[in-house]
């Protein structure tokens, strides 16, 4: 009788799966590494034939020579590379941030009436999804800034708005405060209130644990960093001094003047990603099945409490990842700033820099480097939120 | 013996429709209490506000004439006049293959087909086609209808014949499209330089799509790879083309590819270039939308395929990917239309895409401030296709779901 050891047999190595594996991690890897090698010993000897240079940031500490249209901190042409590719970054970062903010805003209000019970609200909702959703972000923003910005009256014949809001070719100045001596005394202040807030916080939150009953967390959050902030205020002699722009010959003086491209990107931004954001909150909305409403209502809570405990926490788990991401699209969009003239980190680095020094790889990796750092961050924190908020079943 | 609960034969009555008379309608949906018949009335004066200084401006101010003048530029860029028969002759064999791999795929007549048909038709209407455009119109509906015949007459449903039909059509398409060699003649070369418009636009999202894909579910294979070295190669090219804006990628590809190739080596054509970036930067998001699909698949399905004795490439194509990719399919036209939208970003390294040759009309002096108009139809053109797209996957999510039931 014939025996079969299964066991024992090996089968031929061109169907071992574990030599297979590793073969095929091999190839991979060596195509790979491969690749890359050639592609960096080629672009070495590039380098050196045709520029006679050898890749070094050195250059990044030598007089910038060119002027930047706006700036968050003072920077002149007599400055370095360096502190113009800075003053990029902190501009990248507060068109991001504000824009983040109001696309937030925006978004769950359109969101919120696409679910609203009003058809005519729910359906103007629709369309206005359904367009900002599916036209180009760079159509959006060059229009906005070709076609209604750069189209606003020269300063004399500027549109005025209550506040007063001048807005003119020269960008739109609104009333601002300006800080006097006491402000940075007023900052640790805030600080001081910010802490504050995160213990008195944490302390009912222990306290809830205990008695079982959760007073509202944000709320009190909020209340002591206002109260800190308030006492603050009229302890000090006055932190802040408000001016409001007024007309002066051929320009606007007082407040603060933002640019009309600036004003063109972050309008551009807030408009096409709100209409994302807002499908993401419909969805999560969505997602909380109607029989979790009305186990809420079966257990008695109110209205306000089903959304808050039920519904929001629920909702929540949904919307944050794809929002996370939405976010960080808008940080990488404003990316475009370069078709309306706004000096962001690509616009100063990946053009201006680029052009005067020639220095592909290092402007490249150094652009790169920095959206690619802000993106894994995101990733991280977003992991760790996941990982808390995951439902935990079994 | 007879069962002591009496089966009732009679078939159950479908539940009642609803019926509103209009007053009833408007009363649910826009009086129905206090609130929403506040919001009812702000909404209404908002539209009011918005929608009359709009329709004032399209029917009084703009100036339309822009449009039908530059409008061959904005179809078709700058490619050479003499040889735009040839382009003709892509939509015919587009509109044969389309129809024939459409009747190949199913028999039934759906609505969509019908739409497809009327296509060709409704733009006959457009007021400013002259006679020569509404003839070749007309043998481009031709083409489709020969085409959907000839898939009728094949015995049986094959799909497959149709997919290789539009496989070959786009190799076909390009070589119609480049030309020859020389510089004159029927044939004549038409450089990709000259390539633009309407034309461009489509070309970059066709090719970027159908290539990408691929590329992408072979990137989520291998991040879900159970091998650790694959697995990190996959993840590292992932995470760095989405940690990086795609206007880089594509500085990158114009600025320094010239760079990494070795000397001598012939220059790469620029919109070979931008769709290279292009591509690379979807595969990555492909990958990504696929994984979810890939992870949205219980364990039992991998299972079962091993205790049939599937090897791992059959038990992919044949348990797994069909049904993670079925699971995407929304998100990944959400991605595709992504991609057409992100193909504008040509423009800015100097490709005459719909964009591109926007700007272009707009330099010219006789067009000058005609920003509005130029921007508002080249938005409707990039609107209509991408919403046919979200369309035509919200129909096929509806058909797949009621398959699954």
């Amino acid at each position: 009788m014939q025996q079969i050891a299964a066991s024992q047999a090996r089968p031929p190595f061109y169907r071992d799966e574990r030599v297979l594996g590793v073969i095929s991690q091999i190839v991979v890897v060596g195509i790979a590494v491969g690749l890359l090698s050639y592609f960096y010993s080629n672009m070495v000897s590039a380098l050196r034939n045709q520029l006679g240079v050898a890749i070094n940031y050195g250059f990044l500490r030598s007089t910038a020579g060119f002027d930047i249209g706006e700036s968050l901190i003072a920077y002149t042409r007599s400055d370095t590379y360096l502190r113009a590719l800075i003053v990029g970054l902190l501009n990248t970062l507060q068109v991001a941030i504000l824009g983040i903010f109001f696309a937030t805003l925006w978004g769950t209000l359109i969101g919120i009436m696409r679910l609203s019970t009003n058809f005519l609200v729910s359906r103007i909702a629709a369309v206005y999804i359904d367009i900002f959703r599916n036209i180009p972000l760079l159509l959006l923003l060059i229009f906005w800034a070709q076609a209604v910005f750069f189209k606003l009256p020269r300063v004399q014949e500027a549109l005025i708005l209550p506040g007063p809001t001048f807005l003119s070719n020269r960008g739109i100045a609104i009333p601002w405060g300006v800080p006097t001596d006491s402000w940075p005394t007023y900052r640790l202040i805030l600080l001081v209130g910010l802490i504050l807030a995160f213990v008195v916080a944490r302390l009912l939150q222990e306290q809830g644990k205990r008695t079982g009953r959760m007073p509202l967390l944000t709320l009190w959050f909020v209340v002591t960093f206002v109260v800190v902030g308030v006492i603050g205020w009229f302890v000090l002699p006055q932190p802040l001094t408000l001016t409001t722009p007024e007309l002066v010959g051929f320009n606007t003086q007082g407040g603060r003047v933002f640019s009309q491209q600036f004003l063109a990107l972050l309008t551009g931004l807030i408009v096409y990603t709100a209409s994302f954001i807002a499908e993401t909150v419909r969805a999560g909305i969505q997602s909380v099945t109607k029989g979790q409403r009305e186990a809420a209502t079966a257990l008695g809570l109110t209205g306000f409490q089903t959304l808050r405990l039920i519904i929001f926490p629920q909702a929540l788990r949904v919307i944050v990842p794809p929002l996370t991401s939405q976010y960080l699209n808008l940080t990488k969009n404003s990316s475009l700033a370069i078709a309306v003239g706004y000096p962001d980190l690509f616009a100063v680095a990946g053009n201006t820099i680029l052009n005067q020094t020639g220095r592909a790889i290092e402007v490249f990796s150094l652009v790169m480097g920095i959206y690619l750092f802000f993106s894994l961050t995101t990733s991280l924190f977003m992991n760790i939120y996941n990982q808390r908020i995951r439902l935990i079943e079994r | 013996m007879t069962s002591a609960v009496q089966t009732a034969t009679r078939k159950a009555l479908p539940p009642p429709t609803e019926r509103y008379t209009i007053l009833g309608w408007l009363q649910k949906n826009l009086f129905d209490g206090w609130f929403n018949s506040g919001l009812t009335i702000v909404a209404l004066g908002l539209l009011y506000a918005l929608l009359r200084p709009l329709l004032n401006w399209a029917v009084n101010t703009a100036r339309w004439e822009v449009i039908p003048a530059n409008f061959n530029l904005i179809l078709r860029g700058q490619y050479t006049a003499e040889q735009v028969w040839r382009l003709w002759l892509a939509l015919y064999l587009l509109a044969f293959v389309v129809g024939f791999a459409w009747a190949a795929n199913t028999k039934i007549i759906q609505g969509e087909l019908i739409v497809l048909f009327a296509v060709p038709l409704l733009l006959m209407l457009v007021p400013f086609f002259d006679g020569g455009i509404r003839i070749n119109l007309l043998i481009v509906e031709a083409a489709g209808l020969v085409g959907y015949v000839v898939g009728r007459v094949l015995p049986q449903r094959q799909s497959r014949l149709g997919v290789y039909a539009l496989l070959i059509y786009a190799v076909v398409l390009l070589f119609i499209l480049r030309g020859g060699s020389g510089d004159t003649g029927a044939w004549a070369a038409v450089p990709t330089n000259l390539w633009g418009g309407l034309l461009l636009s489509l070309l970059l999202a066709v090719f970027g799509i159908a290539i990408s894909f691929p590329l992408g579910v072979l990137l989520a294979l291998g991040r879900q790879s159970k091998l650790p070295a694959i697995r990190m190669v996959s993840v590292l090219y992932i995470e760095f083309i989405r940690g990086v804006p795609l206007i880089s990628l594509l500085f990158m590809a114009q600025v320094m590819l010239q760079l990494f190739l070795p000397d001598g080596f012939p220059t790469i054509d620029r919109a070979l270039r931008a769709l290279a970036a292009v591509t690379l930067f979807s595969a990555a998001y492909t990958a990504e939308n696929v994984r979810g699909g890939l992870q949205s698949i219980p364990r039992g399905q991998y299972e079962a395929a091993d205790a049939l004795g599937l090897s791992t490439f059959h038990s992919m194509t044949f348990i797994i990917l069909p049904q993670a990719l079925r699971a995407v399919i929304p998100v990944l036209v959400g991605q595709f239309i992504g991609l057409f939208k992100d193909t504008s970003l040509v423009a800015l390294v100097g490709l005459f895409d719909l964009l591109g040759v926007a700007r272009t009309v707009l330099g010219n002096p006789n067009w000058l401030g005609t920003h509005q108009e130029v921007y508002a139809f080249i938005g409707l053109l990039y609107w209509i296709f991408s919403y046919m797209m979200s369309y035509t996957s919200r129909r096929i999510e509806a058909r797949l779901a009621v398959a699954n039931r």
